[in-house]
This record gives C-alpha cells, structure tokens and sequence, in this order.
C-alpha cells in the first residue's frame, strides 16, 4: 500500500478518538498498516486471533471489563462469528468490526466469492447495522460513525472497506 | 491414556462440590461460566452479579475471560467452564497463551460428555488432554486433578497464581444434575455485571 494513501491511519485516528483498547484481528492485506500502528500503540491491546469468533467472546468480556474494542478481519472472517454473534444480539453488547472485503469486486479468486457476495446480508441477518465506503476520503467519518452507534446503542456496527477502496488483490496476474 | 468411554462414571470428584470449592473464598474474582452443566454448577454455588454465566455462545467462556482480564488486569478472573466447550474454542488456548494474561485462570471441569444432549461421549473421553494442549500453546501453569488431594493443592493456585495463566482440567464424574439456572436475560446479565464492577455511572 502505498505511502500516499492516508485512509488507514484515519481509522486508527477514529479508533483512538473512540476510546478503543481491544484490538482483536485475524490479518488481512488491507487492515496490515493499520495493525502496525495499533501493535505500536501503548493504549491498545492487540490480540491475533485463530479464528474470528474468538474476537466477538473477547470484546464481550472486554466491555464487561469496561474497555471498548474493535474486530479487525477480512469478509470470510464474518462467515466464522456467526454462531457467537448471539452474544451480541442477546445481551446487547457493542461491537464495532471493521471488515474488508474480498470476492466483491474485481476478485480473481473464486473460492473468496461465496462469502464475499453474502457478507452483508449475514450481518444483516445476525443483527448489524452496515457502513460500507467506497471513497478514501469518506473512511475516517464512516468508523467514528459507525463506533458512535456501536458504543452508544449498545449494538452491532460493521463498517465493509470495498474492494474498490482496497483494490483487488491480484497476485501478479 | 486408553479409551474407556465409561470411566468418568466411576470419578470420585463431583462438579458441585468442586465448584463450591473454587468459589468459597472468591472474594471480589470475577467469574465466567460457560454454557451448560458449569452455568448450573457456579450458580448452585450461590448467584452473584460479578458472575457471567453463558447461556450460548459455545466456545466463547475462555475468550470472554480473557477479554475481561485484559481489560481488568488487577482483578482475578476465573473462568469455569466444561469439555465440550473447551474443545469448541481450542485455538483459544493459542490465543490466550499469546497474551500470558497473569490474572487468568481456566478451569475445565471434564466429565468427558456433552451433558446437555444425552451424555455422548466428547473427545476427552478418547485420547485427547486439554492440560496438555495448554502447556503446549505455552499456558505457564497447568495442571490434571484427579481427586480430593489434587483438588487441595491447585485451589490457591487457582485462586492466587500471579504468574499465570494457569489452565485446569479437573476430572469429574459423568452425573446429571438438578439445573440450578440464574437469571438469562442477557442483556440483564451484562448490565447487573458492570453495574456491580464498574459502578452504575459508568456502567449503563
């Protein structure tokens, strides 16, 4: 990514401005610039996850605790909560997830497809509001927006990063 | 370790007693009950709102611990849950090993069974050791306990290793008892928690 593109240090600027303490990931390309700068920050926790729904327990018990967090993960990652997504919806918890997409648009590889064609409706049947973008300068706003109505409800809030924001991923084909 | 899918019949530890055992000195340790027979066990222990008690979400008790112990590193967390939630969320154990939480104890009581289901047999009934999968994601403190005098010997550990996380399997008969439910409005669940942690300015 390029040192030009500004809209991962707006999330993390948003992110900050919320109070975020928990940052739960599995990795993806697009949130890696991102992750360095929570793992170098001294306010936030960063934990790497097996697999994502192991993210959805950890904000749980962070926001008993008192702290609020953020789920970092690629769209197959939404596929993996949904079981523990009942947390949430049931005991009314925040929880903010920041979700980039993949098998959107431009993809090359099939096997992201099925998951990405129905992430936002998964999220949308497990009780969560949607914030998409498409445009980098619109990214910073959407996630303090987005964390606005996570915390404060408290409910479910996924902000999708398009395809388009992050550019389809090609391994030099 | 043979397989005898009927051993856990003949333990001599009993969940309930055990339980009661690692929540009489509690003092003000939070407590994370995973779904099922451990819920039942902790509340029949007595019913408190820094308990949180799982009604679903399997696999998630040991990872809801451990972002409560992150988030509250001076309080002692302790999250008791079963086998068949524990084997649900294994990679939890990678995860939690990574963050060497020194507040954090699990405590699997394993009866070898899914009790909510018809007492079918998990795979700790077969060969698997969760003690030993923790010490191999690297949990600093593990331990088996087998009967009264293991159980006497890792309860301070338990309730007062500094060092931790501490990861126990506690091996308890396979026997269906009486449900002793608290409340399961969760929403309820979370709030009476952070209200009673937290305080009621901070909490809703």
């Amino acid at each position: 990514m390029p040192d030009t593109v500004s809209w991962p240090d707006d999330i993390f600027d948003a992110l900050t401005a919320a109070d975020v303490r928990q940052v739960a990931y599995v990795p993806d390309a697009g949130h890696s610039r991102l992750i360095d700068r929570c793992l170098t920050d001294a306010t936030k926790t960063c934990v790497p996850l097996t697999t994502e729904e192991e993210g959805v327990a950890l904000l749980a018990g962070g926001w008993l605790g008192g702290e609020r967090g953020v789920l970092l993960m690629q769209s197959s990652g939404v596929g993996n909560c949904i079981n523990m997504f009942s947390l949430i919806q049931t005991c009314r918890f925040p929880l903010l997830s920041i979700v980039t997409m993949r098998g959107h648009w431009g993809e090359f590889n099939p096997w992201q497809v099925p998951m990405g064609q129905t992430t936002e409706a998964s999220l949308k049947l497990s009780g969560s509001m949607i914030f998409e973008v498409e445009q980098p300068a619109e990214v910073g706003e959407t996630v303090t927006a987005a964390a606005r109505m996570a915390f404060e409800g408290p409910a479910a809030a996924a902000v999708l990063l398009s395809q388009r924001l992050i550019g389809a991923k090609t391994f030099g084909k | 370790m043979t397989d005898n899918l009927q051993r856990a019949d003949a333990y001599p530890l009993r969940r309930r007693e055990v339980v009661k055992k690692l929540l009489e000195d509690r003092g003000d340790t939070l407590v994370v009950a995973g779904l099922g027979a451990p819920n039942w066990d902790v509340t029949a222990a007595g019913d408190s709102p820094l308990n949180f008690p799982l009604w679903g979400a399997m696999g998630g008790a040991a990872m809801t611990g451990l972002g409560l112990a992150l988030a509250q590193p001076d309080r002692r967390v302790l999250v008791i849950t079963g086998d068949g939630d524990m084997l649900m969320g294994l990679g939890s154990l990678a995860t939690i090993a990574g963050k060497q939480p020194r507040n954090l104890a699990i405590v699997v009581c394993d009866n070898e069974r899914y009790g909510e289901t018809g007492m079918q047999a998990t795979h700790t009934a077969g060969k698997v050791d969760l003690t030993a999968v923790a010490a191999a994601c690297g949990f600093p403190i593990t331990e088996t306990v087998a009967d009264e005098a293991g159980l006497a010997e890792a309860l301070p550990i338990i309730a007062g290793a500094n060092d931790g996380p501490v990861f126990v399997t506690i091996k308890v008969r396979a026997e269906n008892l009486p449900l002793d439910m608290p409340p399961k409005d969760g929403a309820y669940l979370k709030d009476r928690f952070r209200v009673a942690l937290l305080g009621v300015d901070n909490a809703v």
